[in-house]
């Protein structure tokens, strides 16, 4: 790839991924969940450098079906786990391409999340790839994989989306 | 606190505050319950050669299961003899011995004292000093290959102690085709700050996730419906179930036994949860168990309705759904939960396929299920602390147990707190008794 068409390249993923970010940190869900595409999956593993999705448990792992009753859950009045819903930012960093295909371009990033609920801050941080699809609509997410640092650690409940 | 001031905590039909928020109690409780019990420490499986281990906690205990040369599986507590560091931090493992990170003292994996630096320093050989190595636990005793301790040197034997409840384990391997379950996806670590007992207190407690799970209910049924054998069609169905009407939990059947155990059954049949019922695999598996138990054997396997089973005080289980939970009292206001998976050997890979998406929508850390219990365990711990009322009410169905066979009670309704009336009197007995 030409320099310049990376650079460019790199750019709409970052500014891709600011928006994912920034629709979280919004409390934009059903914006954010329409970056989503029909067949994508959105995983967080259970464990390090974690192989696959199905044969081993994993902290979230949701196609679209599951992935609309998560977002819709937070509409609920009583939710008592998400309502009110927790504060957070983002934060989104190291964002390089790992692959670029003619339909799919696949992106490595960091993420330093700060969440704050009921009186308590917790502090997470990811190593996240994104497989995102060329659309007619520009980039869609078809796959988004979350690996916490701190994945296997005895944890309260998490209810925030990374 | 004496027997007496004990006593007073536990009525008929309510217990008192101090059962859950008082520091001094839960140091008692470590002592008299979770140091006399047999607690349940995970199953053969984990270490299933010799060299094999994994390390636990027996209440404030952290401990060491290993398999050692013989075949024989130990349970050590994992503290050095000599200066008291633990000998092993890994969750798992396998291993020819221990050695101490502080000053190098090895032990075999039957915990016997294999090595020592400067032996000779010692007046008299180092492990006459400290009883051999480590500290052995009393009694160990497996079930169909679940794996349990004692603390206490003298007590009931672990069949005695299970009663009735062997009939639960039983349904758990009788569903594999080859009659045995294997530990296998990896295991949930989730945590909240409450007490101990509310988890087992809130999972036979079938009134509570209308309220509860309501806000996941309401997502999942907002759902259109999709192809069957899809992936979240499993997590989608329990959700649903959560939502089933007050005539269902009502039939629910809800039995106690000795101990403080307990079960529920009768709540789904599998044509209302599993997915994968009409799916090809789901008949390659009734196959396969007819093999072993001929097709009438089959269907009564397949036919036992059993949800949540309870063995008091650190164990909680689905067979029907193969996954069990283990209580690990942290402080009398911090608890953590393991939960894991198990796979039916001999069953077809869909079958636990199906398992692992069960897993992550039911007991899962961001499960849209269990959060919202974990939240209600802290709700409830912040509000006991209030000082102005001293009491929980443990009334529903009081006084309408039916007996139903030798040391069985069953629930007036499978609405009851019966389970929790057990639990508690069996908490009594415990902390009460004087050896």
């Amino acid at each position: 790839m030409p320099a310049a068409t990376e650079t460019e390249l790199r750019s709409k993923i970052e500014q891709f991924l600011y928006r994912e970010a920034w629709l979280l940190d919004h409390g934009r869900l059903d914006e954010w969940l329409a970056l989503f595409t029909d067949d994508a999956t959105y995983w967080i593993p259970l464990q390090a450098s974690q192989a696959e999705p199905l044969m081993t448990s994993s902290i979230v792992y949701d196609d679209r079906r599951l992935l609309e009753v998560r977002v819709r859950q937070f509409q609920h009045p009583r939710a008592h786990a998400r309502v009110p819903a927790p504060r957070t930012v983002h934060q989104i960093g190291n964002v390089q391409i790992l692959e670029s295909g003619d339909h799919d371009v696949r992106a490595g990033s960091t993420l330093i999340l700060v969440e704050y609920r009921r009186e308590r801050q917790r502090v997470w941080g990811a190593l996240v790839e994104h497989r995102l699809r060329r659309t007619a609509h520009g980039l869609r997410i078809a796959a988004e994989r979350i690996d916490l640092v701190n994945s296997e650690a005895e944890r309260d409940g998490i209810v925030c989306l990374f | 606190m004496n027997a007496q001031a004990i006593k007073g905590l536990v009525q008929p039909d309510r217990v008192h505050r101090a059962v859950y928020t008082d520091p001094g109690l839960f140091e008692l409780e470590l002592d008299r319950i979770f140091g006399r019990a047999w607690l349940i420490l995970g199953h053969e499986s984990q270490v299933a050669s010799p060299g094999d281990f994994f390390t636990t906690r027996m209440g404030r205990e952290p401990v060491l299961v290993t398999r050692h040369t013989d075949g024989t599986v130990r349970v050590l507590v994992n503290r050095c003899a000599h200066r008291g560091a633990r000998v092993c931090e890994a969750p798992a493992g396998t291993t020819f011995g221990f050695v101490c990170a502080y000053h190098g003292w090895t032990y075999g994996t039957d915990g016997t004292l294999a090595g020592l630096p400067l032996p000779d320093g010692y007046p008299r050989p180092a492990g006459e000093s400290v009883g051999g190595g480590l500290v052995r636990v009393p009694r160990v005793d497996s079930y169909h290959g679940f794996l349990f301790a004692s603390l206490a040197e003298h007590g009931p034997t672990l069949a005695e102690f299970l009663g009735p409840l062997r009939a639960s384990f039983d349904d758990f391997v009788e569903r594999a085709p080859d009659g045995e379950v294997e530990v296998a996806g990896g295991v949930f670590k989730h945590a909240y700050h409450g007490n101990w007992k509310l988890v087992l207190e809130n999972h036979n407690d079938t009134v509570h996730p209308a309220f509860v799970h309501a806000s996941s209910i309401w997502a999942a049924r907002q759902q259109p419906a999709a192809e069957t054998g899809a992936y979240a069609e499993i997590g989608v169905r329990q959700m649903l179930q959560n939502g089933a009407p007050w005539e269902v939990w009502q039939n629910t059947g809800l039995w106690t036994a000795g101990y403080g155990h307990s079960w529920m059954a009768d709540y789904h049949d599998d044509s209302r949860l599993v997915a994968a019922l009409d799916h090809p695999a789901f008949a390659e598996y009734r196959t396969a168990l007819e093999r072993r138990l001929g097709r009438d054997g089959a269907a009564r396997v397949l036919g036992e309705l059993r949800w949540n089973s309870i063995v008091y005080p650190n164990c909680s289980f689905m067979s029907q759904f193969r996954q069990l939970r283990i209580v690990h009292p942290i402080a009398v206001d911090r608890t953590v939960v393991y939960a894991y998976s198990f796979r039916l050997k001999g069953a077809p890979e869909r079958m636990f396929r199906d398992t692992v998406a069960f897993s992550n929508v039911v007991n899962g850390t961001a499960s849209p299920v269990l959060t919202d219990d974990l939240e209600v365990y802290e709700r409830t711990q912040e509000g006991l602390a209030a000082q102005r009322s001293d009491w929980l009410l443990l009334g529903r169905e009081h006084g309408r147990d039916v007996p139903d066979g030798a040391g069985v009670l069953r629930g007036g309704s499978g609405t009851s707190e019966i389970h929790i009336r057990n639990q508690l009197a069996a908490w009594l007995e415990y902390m009460t008794a004087e050896s």
